[in-house]
This record gives structure tokens, C-alpha cells and sequence, in this order.
């Protein structure tokens, strides 16, 4: 598997009237091409930072980021992020939202190419619909459609799903790995669940409270699809846990 | 919202003004004032101008000012509000300015209008144009400056052009700000047309006002004025408040 994304030793602060507040610390890893990565850690710990760097749209204060080999500088359509509070305009209706990153393409049926991707995630009937008009998952998985439409190398997903109660949490979680098994995106993930890590990614970060860093790499080896209550993913979790800190043995 | 309902909203605020009107009545009697008119005379006023036609003739005079000065400061302000909000460069030098100009009373420009444009329609045009221009400017650029950055940087992700990104997200984005801009601007323009004609013109609601006053102490043509400016000021700010329901701002009061 070729590399696509290098992080390479970056480093974050913000500052503020008590000084300097380190947020990232020395992080560096790999994302191999058409590889979903996910990065669990305490809330708090700088995951949309080291997210917002990573995808370009943050300067880190040292270290680098290479796409394909070149730095990255800023962000572009070839890296989509999907941010935590949502980011579909709420003045667009859906289809509108879903050819929005369509513009200027050299495209001859950007309607019909906006309407294939509402109904990949289950939005047909709804393309003339408002955000105000559609309930918390249907704009989540717009979002997401608004994403692939412009069929981006990679997916930056920042807490894409936490919003969402548990039975919407899975049927999205399944509908992306659907649209995964077709697309084959290269996928930076960023979740506080961490079942939802081991049911998505093919590895797993675990980042320790501010500034973050990274404390432990978990590969997630089952073939999909996977059974969530198997041994393997529960000893999985447990392991994960432990290294966040939260798993009491008496549990 | 039914006939019912509608009834149910309007009937406190009709008690309280029938009850004005009672008051009114009952203090000019008991006061005996030859001068100030009671209800009556003034509804009487009204039919008067109505039905020799000088109401609707001061009417039109008023209402073409404030649309060619309300037309041109939306014209100007809003491209201007926008350019301010988006570079940083022209807010900081054009803001102070605008900040300084902004307290100047309409009424304080009159003897310069005069000055420059006679006495004629060109002087309340301007003097609308200037004070309706401030409020609109000060709201487009505060809408520019409080788009969510979240939505600039969905549109910096998708990379589009800087036409799209203005067509699409800066301007949808503003536009209810822009509405509360020209409903603040359209009521400031009201206020000053009357102020206006009251001193420099020979035609207008402001004019009928003042003439009636100057020409034989006509209070009861006065406060049919007075009662007629208000109604219509009303009015235009229905309208604008038609469109805030628009089906292109209606996303911000969606919640
Ligand atoms: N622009 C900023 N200026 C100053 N401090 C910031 C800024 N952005 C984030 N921080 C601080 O950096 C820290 C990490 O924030 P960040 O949003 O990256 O956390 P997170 O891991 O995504 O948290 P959560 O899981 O709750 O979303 C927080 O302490 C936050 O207060
Ligand atoms: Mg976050």
C-alpha cells in the first residue's frame, strides 16, 4: 500500500493571557492510501486542531505534512474535511449543497452526478429540501454526500457521527463503509467512541490528554463486515480503553 | 394564521387606541380649545384632502423621494458594506470615517443640501441617500464579519472561484442582514423625508404639515398628517417585514 498522507514531527500552540497552551506535541504517522485511520483520545486533547493542520487549514508552528509527496500548503478539493459542527449551508437546498463543489467543473450533469450521491446516502426524495427541513442525521449524511461528490482522495472526519443517537450512529457507520468498499477513499477519522474506531478503521491512534501525542497504535485486522460483539473487537476495546485511562479492571 | 387568530392579536392594540381617541375627544371638550380638534374634525380633515386630491398629490411627492433616495443608498451601501466586510483594508480606513459621519443628524445636513442641490427633489433625495446610506452599511459589513467560519472553510475546501464563493456563501450568507439593514435605513429614510419638506420644499406630507399650520392654524389638517405619515411609515415597514419571510433568508428564523 503506497503512503498518502506523511505527518512528520508537527507542532501546535495557541496562545492565550496565561502564556503559550501546547495542544499538539511532536506527532507523527503515516496514512497509507485507501487506509482508514482513526484518532481516539479525551476530549479536549486537540484532535480538530491536529485535523485542522493536517487537511491545511491550520499552520503548524514546526514539522510538515506531505500529500502524495508534495507538502501540503492548503487545503483543496482533494482532501475533504467534514467538520465536527457541520458545515452545510444553510441557505442551500440539498442539491444545491451537493453541486456546490461541483462548480467550475468540467462536468456535463452536475445535477444528476449531485442526485446519484443524495440517493447513495439515502436522500432521495429530499434533494429540494433546506437544512432547516431535515432531521440531524439526514444533514449529517448530506455532509457526507457533499463530501464524495466531488470524489476527494481523502476524508477528513472530524466526529462525524457523535451527534447522532446509537441507532442512527450505526446505520451511518455502515452506509460509509458501503460507500468505502465502492470508492475506496483514503479516510482520517476522528471519534471519542471507540467501538466506532474498531468498526471502521483498519487502525487506530490513541492520543493522550493535552498537549496531544501519540500514546499507542492499535492495527484492527478483522475483515469487514464486522461483528461488533466479538471477542475480538470487546478485548479490542478493552485494550483501547486502558490506554485512554478509562477501564477499570472490576468493570 | 386564520381570521380568528388574527382578530385575537390585533383587538388589544385596536382597545388601546380606541381608548386614546376617547381620551382625546373627552380632554378637548373638557378643555374647551378652539385651536386643537378633536377626532372627528380631524377624520373630516382627512376626507377633505382626500376628495380634492392634495393628500394623494403630497403622498406621491413624499413617497418618490424616499424610493429614489432609498433606491440609490441601497445601491451604494450594500456593494459598499460588502467590500468593507470582506477586506480588512477598507474597513479599517473607511470605517472611522463612516463612524464620525454616522451621529451627524439628517436634519444637520439640510443647509448643505440646499446649498448644493437647491430646493427642488435633488435635496431630500440626498439628505434620505445620506442617512438611510449608514445603517445599511453598518449591518452588511456586520453580516460579513459574522459568517461562521465553518462555512468559509467548507467553501476554501471545495476550492471554487471567487465568484462562486460570493454568489453562493458571502451574499446568501449576509442577506438577512442585509433586509434588517434596509428595513433600519427605509424607516430612517421616512422620518427624514418629512423633516425635509417641512423645511425647504413646497409639496409633500412634511410640507402639508407645516403649511397647514403657517396658513391659518389648520391643526385638524396637521394631525390627519401626522396620523397619515405614521399609517404609512407603517406600512413600508410591513413590507419589509414581507420580505423576511422570503424563501431566501427564511433559513436564519428557521429555529
Ligand atoms: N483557535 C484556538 N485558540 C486558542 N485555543 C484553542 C484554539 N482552538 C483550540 N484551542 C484549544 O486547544 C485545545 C484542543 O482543542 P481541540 O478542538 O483540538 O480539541 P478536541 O480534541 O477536538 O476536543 P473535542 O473532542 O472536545 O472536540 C483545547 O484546550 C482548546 O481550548
Ligand atoms: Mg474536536
Amino acid at each position: 500500500m503506497p503512503t498518502k498522507i506523511v505527518v512528520d514531527r508537527i507542532t501546535k500552540s495557541f496562545g492565550s493571557d496565561q502564556g503559550a497552551l501546547a495542544v499538539v506535541d511532536d506527532i507523527s504517522f503515516a496514512v497509507g492510501d485507501g487506509e482508514v485511520v482513526a484518532l481516539v483520545g479525551p476530549s479536549g486533547c486537540g484532535k480538530t486542531t491536529l485535523m485542522n493542520i493536517v487537511a491545511g487549514f491550520e499552520k503548524p508552528d514546526s514539522g510538515s505534512i506531505h500529500i502524495d509527496g508534495a507538502p501540503q500548503l492548503k487545503p483543496s478539493k482533494q482532501g475533504i474535511l467534514i467538520s465536527q459542527h457541520g458545515s452545510v449551508f444553510p441557505w442551500l437546498n440539498v442539491q444545491q449543497n451537493l453541486m456546490f463543489g461541483l462548480n467550475g467543473h468540467a462536468c456535463d450533469d452536475k445535477q444528476g452526478l449531485a442526485d446519484h450521491y443524495a440517493a447513495l446516502v439515502g436522500l432521495q426524495g429530499f434533494e429540494s429540501n433546506y437544512p432547516h427541513e431535515l432531521s440531524g442525521g439526514m444533514l449529517k449524511r448530506a455532509e457526507l454526500a457533499r463530501a464524495l461528490v466531488v470524489k476527494p482522495e481523502i476524508l477528513y472526519m472530524d466526529e462525524p457521527f457523535s451527534a447522532l443517537d446509537a441507532l442512527m450512529n450505526l446505520r451511518m457507520r455502515n452506509e460509509l463503509l458501503r460507500v468505502l468498499a465502492e470508492e475506496r477513499h483514503t479516510v482520517l477519522l476522528i471519534t471519542h467512541d471507540v467501538e466506532e474506531a474498531i468498526h471502521l478503521a483498519d487502525r487506530v491512534l490513541v492520543l493522550s490528554a493535552l498537549p496531544a501525542r501519540i500514546k499507542a497504535s492499535f492495527e484492527v485486522t478483522m475483515a469487514h463486515p464486522r461483528k461488533l460483539s466479538s471477542r475480538y473487537v470487546q478485548d479490542l476495546r478493552v485494550a483501547i480503553l486502558r490506554e485512554l485511562g478509562v477501564y477499570n479492571e472490576g468493570e | 394564521m386564520n381570521k380568528i387568530a388574527l382578530a385575537q392579536r390585533l383587538w388589544p392594540a385596536l382597545l388601546v387606541a380606541a381608548m386614546l381617541v376617547a381620551l382625546w375627544w373627552w380632554l378637548v371638550r373638557a378643555t374647551h380649545s378652539v385651536i386643537f380638534p378633536t377626532p372627528w374634525q380631524v377624520l373630516a380633515a382627512m376626507a377633505e384632502l382626500a376628495r380634492d386630491g392634495t393628500l394623494w398629490e403630497h403622498i406621491g411627492a413624499s413617497l418618490l423621494r424616499v424610493g429614489a433616495g432609498f433606491a440609490l443608498a441601497v445601491c451604494f451601501a450594500i456593494p459598499l458594506g460588502l467590500w468593507m466586510g470582506w477586506v480588512q483594508g477598507a474597513y479599517i480606513t473607511l470605517n472611522p470615517l463612516f463612524q464620525i459621519l454616522r451621529p451627524i443628524s439628517p436634519i444637520a445636513w439640510i443647509p448643505i443640501a440646499i446649498l448644493w442641490f437647491g430646493v427642488g427633489n435633488a435635496s431630500p433625495i440626498f439628505l434620505i441617500f445620506i442617512s438611510s446610506m449608514f445603517p445599511m452599511i453598518v449591518q452588511t459589513v456586520a453580516g460579513v464579519h459574522t459568517i461562521e467560519r465553518r462555512y468559509l472553510r467548507a467553501a476554501e475546501n471545495f476550492g471554487v472561484s471567487r465568484y462562486t464563493l460570493f454568489r453562493q456563501v458571502v451574499i446568501p450568507a449576509v442577506l438577512p442582514q442585509i433586509i434588517v439593514g434596509m428595513r433600519i435605513g427605509l424607516g430612517v429614510a421616512w422620518l427624514v423625508v418629512v423633516a425635509a419638506e417641512m423645511i425647504a420644499l413646497h409639496s409633500g406630507l412634511g410640507y402639508l404639515i407645516i403649511d397647514s399650520r403657517n396658513a391659518g392654524n389648520r391643526y385638524d389638517l396637521v394631525i390627519a398628517g401626522m396620523i397619515i405619515i405614521g399609517l404609512i411609515g407603517l406600512s413600508l415597514d410591513g413590507m419589509m417585514r414581507l420580505l423576511e419571510g422570503h424563501r431566501l433568508v427564511r433559513w436564519r428564523y428557521a429555529h
